[in-house]
């Protein structure tokens, strides 16, 4: 859809995107396009077969002779090159970008090639021998921390990488005068997101200014450019980060390639050629990261009404051979919403990082929270079953009242805006609740397995980067220098002849974030979307970047709008004054129509945008007199609420907080066991709505992400560690075949921290549909004795479950 | 072909090859590519016979009015063949000469009877399916040999058939797969002939005898149909691994053959009601 400029609002519209017609062409700037330097050579990984094992001997002797390799680089010579990455926690074990006199998962990197061309470095991968020495291996969270359980670490002399006691009010006392507890083991499973575009990294290192300069579709948070520096041991400013326009994915994935920045740094600086390594989808699958899979026991205090006045959790989240950062932000990224969207004050977290030999974690779309909401909300479901209530009924009871907000909640949050009632009362109204029930159970008499489930959740987004810290106890936190980063910035610029361009620092991957800035930078400056020139990528020696940039934790649809208004805003000042100046009337008398600045109290006093333009650029003369030359501007936007945590572990781990309300229905073959997806039901809170089709996009994808938790992606090991799901035949990411027709619906309840009001929705869904399926299968099968705990569900494991609930003595499967 | 012996792989729609050879699973010396060999695509009528060259591409065969009159239940497991993308350049001689024997080409051709015509500098020769799938990803061709044809029989007109599969995801392949056919008998309407194929459940597309045997001479009935299933079912040895138990795998057999059948019950009734028989 084109856009008439005719002054009306453009945010909340779904102008045409800005990237599509070169992403739809085949146009666009992905890292596997460049080649911005001559001679460049490519780079092959040898990884580890075993998932855990002393490395006695690494031969490179004939790969080393092989025409064409011009380097080799292995664990022995990072350990001499390189520092380990730094990690919050106070006692986790060294992790290099390679492996280093030990494996401790399959895949794991041991050495790398450098070759004139990539075949040639696959062939010599082959030459390389290595001489393991096996060690047993363990791959169960809960298994690893057993006293006989083999040690990842022998100077950790644990699997256990953190432990942290949390408590909140007094959950003791709520279980002791508790109607009901209800308590469960739940089991969720480690997987990923699949973008596209794999890792790609392209490093090339001069001798003369010992600059290291990294090209890479890395998307942030750029707080890893330090800790890339520090373990490189090179100055900050000696270490350049250069992120292409487009990157084809990322999902939080993305986070977690800069140990390969070190690592192909460090083998460009041993090879002494530019050097190119583009992940293979294997490679991809084996080891970039994922999402923990985690072990955890919840329990709730309820009131004979359904009220729950307290939760207890153990966790044990596996964070795979090493302890890796941002971890522990699968258990600690949430904290500030560990409640949810309900108003229980009493608390008890008992939280685990424990070591295992499987491949290593970080961000993934949702991080922690579809682990979290995965107990909270199964629970909630066990809790109805237990008092012979609704569940929509149970949940309604315990919602934080829209009256409540902003809402502080036992842990730290401050929930900026919300009316989580009125979100769930849509759901049900969408989704015709009360005759679904009919439905139902029409279809029980049938002899039809039909199950209606919930998901709920508070919607993160815009981590607050204190979070981390909560890793120590507050007694080391005071040891060192608070942390609590959450800015952005946008740089606008406008030429002599008044034309816009915007520089981002987003790292956007595919969300459309040129689209949604062109709109609002065009509503603040009276410009046509299309003439504004928007440019993303970052280059860290030239654009505004900070620790907190990039494009994760959903903080574009929040704050880097925010930036983006302040920067016009800014720039628009600038502009009032100039003209204000030149037309001898007060900067307060002048107001923007369309692409003039006109005088209220005369509008024949009038300038053009152009004019200005032209002023600020040609004739610095008559501009004010304290005014810089030109019109260009950068503005950092900081979150008000972003703060480090408390002594009493409290943080406000993000900074806006949407919500939704999922209702699935589902129904299983009774002989099959295959599961149906029959309805789905998504209403979300995400504030004020910028784009409606980026929205329904957003949460689509969301959607199918938190289904393909569900009921099929899995990266999964057999007990000896070996990994199972290595290609696409086995790690099933769902297609568009696979996807459910979604209804989705929205409340409008604007956050007060953002300038526009919007907060974050690219995670969303993907938190709460694995729970809300998990829940309606549940409830399709409630006739047979089994419960959901544990996913993925495929219909071997649910046709096992269900045979044994009848005859207890058939065994697991 | 002669002269490279074992040393070449044949590339047809390189489906499944290309990611044998991108994982270095598969390292032949050479590659013969026949995909200029447009006389090798084809479908046609030949003396009762439905004829397919080597080199048709699966959704051509799929979509082929000819195929879908001749052999409906060829066409039928066309459609659960890998995605629509890969049909249009997988072939027919391509997924035979790969033999995996949870594929569904394969399975329905050893269903249906087909015969494969194969050349060599030798001369040519033609060999039914069992003689042709040997094991996993195994057949009888020899190294100088090039698969060409596919003969397959043009089914009873007034028979029913039926082609289903279960997977964890459309497209996968199959956990088990079921290809049956059934022809009844004029005035009293009990089974004249019938075939049942399974996918996924051993080293070649496997045929439960003892399940087919049950059926012939009987007339079609529920209770029939399950004990067919129950016998297939104690026919086959699956395997298990991360998608699915051996056990599961198993019970599915019994379903999938019960409603196969039933299936194919339900198309032969409507052809001799409508009379298109």
């Amino acid at each position: 859809m084109a856009v008439q400029r005719t002054g009306e609002r453009l945010v909340g519209q779904s102008v045409t995107r800005k990237e599509d017609r070169r992403l739809l062409t085949g146009r666009g700037t992905f890292i596997g396009d460049m080649g911005p330097l001559p001679n460049i050579h490519h780079a092959a990984i040898l990884r580890s077969p075993h998932p855990h094992a002393r490395i006695r001997r690494i031969d490179v002797d004939e790969a080393g002779h092989m025409e064409g390799v011009v380097g080799i680089l292995t664990g022995d010579e990072v350990a001499k090159m390189s520092q380990p990455f730094p990690v919050a926690s106070p006692s986790s074990p060294p992790y290099y970008s390679c492996a280093i006199g030990k494996v401790r998962f399959v895949g794991e990197p041991v050495a790398v090639v450098v070759a004139r061309d990539r075949y040639i470095a696959e062939d010599a991968l082959d030459a390389i021998v290595v001489d393991y020495e096996a060690l047993p291996a363990v791959v169960d969270p809960e298994k690893a921390v057993e006293p006989e359980a083999p040690i990842l670490h022998e100077d950790l002399g644990t699997n256990v990488a953190m432990h942290r006691v949390l408590n909140y009010g007094d959950p003791d006392r709520a279980f002791a005068e508790a109607d009901l507890v209800v308590e469960e083991r739940f089991v969720f499973p480690k997987y990923a997101s699949t973008p596209l575009e794999t890792y790609g990294v392209i490093a090339n290192y001069e001798q003369a200014s010992g600059v290291l300069t990294i090209w890479s579709n890395f998307h942030g948070p750029f707080s890893m450019q330090p800790v890339v520096a520090r373990a490189l041991q090179i100055a900050q400013n000696k270490l350049r980060f250069i992120v292409p326009p487009d990157i084809g994915g990322g999902f939080g994935i993305k986070s977690s390639i800069y140990p390969y920045l070190a690592l192909i740094g460090l083998a460009a600086m041993k090879a002494g050629v530019p050097v190119k390594w583009i992940e293979d989808r294997r490679e991809h699958l084996l080891a970039s990261s994922s999402g923990t899979d985690r072990v955890s026991y919840v329990a709730a205090a309820v009131k004979r009404d359904g009220t729950i006045t307290a939760m207890k959790m153990r966790i044990y989240d596996n964070v795979g051979g090493y302890f890796r950062a941002p971890e522990p932000g699968c258990v600690f990224r949430p904290l500030g919403n560990y409640v949810g969207g309900y108003k229980f004050r009493n608390l008890h977290v008992d939280a685990y990082c424990v070591l295992t030999n499987k491949s290593l974690t970080g961000p993934n779309r949702g991080y922690g929270c579809q682990q979290l909401y995965f107990g909270i909300e199964r629970l909630v479901d066990q809790i109805a079953e237990r008092l012979s209530l609704d569940p929509a009924e149970v949940r309604m009871r315990n919602l934080i009242p829209p009256e409540a907000f902003p809402y502080t909640t036992p842990t730290g949050g401050i929930y900026d805006a919300g009316d989580y009632p009125a979100t769930l009362k849509k759901a049900l109204e969408m989704a015709g609740y009360g005759a679904l029930r009919e439905v139902q159970k029409k279809a029980r008499h049938e002899g039809r397995y039909v199950g209606i489930g919930f998901g709920l959740g508070v919607d993160p987004s815009v981590s607050n980067m204190g979070y981390v810290n909560i890793a120590q106890t507050p007694a080391e936190r005071a040891k060192s220098r608070p942390k609590s980063g959450a800015v952005q910035a946008t740089t606008i610029s406008i030429d002599p002849l008044g034309m816009i361009t915007v520089g981002l620092t987003t790292t956007p991957q595919g969300q459309g974030h040129e689209t949604v800035v062109a709109q609002i930078v065009a509503d603040e400056l009276g410009a046509h979307p299309d003439e504004i020139t928007v440019v993303s990528g970052i280059d860290t020696f030239q654009s505004a970047w900070t620790i907190a940039s990039g494009s994760y934790s959903s903080r574009f649809s929040a704050i880097g709008t925010s930036s983006a208004v302040m920067a016009a805003r800014k720039l628009k000042k600038k502009m009032f004054r100039i003209a204000a100046h030149s037309l001898g009337v007060e900067p307060e008398d002048l107001e923007m129509q369309g692409d003039k600045i006109v005088a209220i109290s005369d509008p024949s006093k009038v300038l053009s945008i152009r004019h200005i333009a032209g002023l600020a650029h040609w004739d610095p003369q008559s501009l004010p007199k304290d005014m810089e030359p030109g019109l260009y501007t950068t503005y950092f936007y900081s979150m008000p609420t972003a703060k480090p945590p408390d002594e009493y572990d409290r943080v406000d781990s993000s900074n806006t907080y949407g919500f939704m309300a999922d209702l699935v229905v589902v129904e299983i073959d009774p002989e099959t066991f295959e599961i149906q997806i029959k309805k789905y039901v998504t209403v979300h809170d995400a504030g004020t709505i910028l784009h409606p089709k980026i929205v329904e996009g957003q949460v689509q994808g969301a959607a199918l992400h938190g289904i393909a938790g569900a009921l099929y992606e899995e990266l999964a090991y057999d007990e000896d560690g070996q990994f199972l799901t290595g290609t696409f035949m086995d790690y099933l990411c769902p297609t568009f075949s696979d996807a459910p027709t979604l209804e989705i619906g929205h409340i409008v309840v604007p956050s007060p921290f953002t300038v526009l009001g919007s907060k974050g929705l690219g995670e969303s869904t993907t938190e709460t549909a694995p729970v809300a399926i998990a829940n309606a299968v549940s409830d399709a099968l409630s006739g047979l004795g089994i419960k959901i705990n544990e996913l993925p569900l495929t219909p071997s494991k649910l046709w096992h479950w269900v045979r044994q609930a009848k005859s207890p003595a058939a065994g697991p499967q | 072909m002669e002269a490279f012996a074992d040393e070449a792989k044949i590339l047809a729609g390189g489906q499944s090859l290309v990611p044998l050879l991108n994982m270095r699973l598969a390292r032949p010396a050479h590659l013969i590519d026949i995909n200029g060999c447009d006389e090798l695509a084809y479908v046609r009528e030949a003396d009762g016979y439905l004829a397919i060259g080597a080199m048709t591409r699966q959704r051509e065969v799929e979509m082929s009015p000819l195929a879908r009159e001749a052999c409906p239940l060829l066409a039928e497991a066309l459609h659960w063949v890998g995605y629509l993308q890969t049909r249009y350049r997988g072939t027919i001689g391509g997924s035979v000469a790969h033999a995996d024997p949870s594929a569904e080409i394969p399975t329905a051709l050893t269903c249906l009877g087909g015969t494969m015509k194969v050349s060599s500098a030798r001369g040519e020769r033609v060999c039914g399916v069992e003689e042709f799938f040997v094991s996993y990803l195994t057949t009888s061709l020899q190294p100088d040999e090039l698969l060409t044809e596919v003969l397959v029989p043009k089914s009873d007109p007034r028979g029913g058939w039926a082609f289903l599969e279960l997977s964890r995801r459309h497209s996968d392949f199959a956990l088990v797969g079921v290809a049956c056919t059934l022809s009844l008998g004029g005035s009293n309407g009990k089974v004249t002939a019938a075939r049942i194929n399974l996918a996924g459940v051993g080293p070649v597309p496997f045929r439960p005898q003892r399940a087919v045997s049950c059926l012939l001479d009987q007339k079609p009935s529920d209770l029939l149909f399950r004990e067919a299933g129950r016998i297939a079912s104690e026919e086959v040895e699956p395997e298990s691994d991360y998608h699915a138990s051996a056990e599961y795998r198993r019970e599915m057999v019994g379903i999938l053959v019960r409603r196969g059948l039933e299936k194919a019950l339900q198309r032969a009734e409507e052809r001799l009601t409508d009379g298109t028989g």
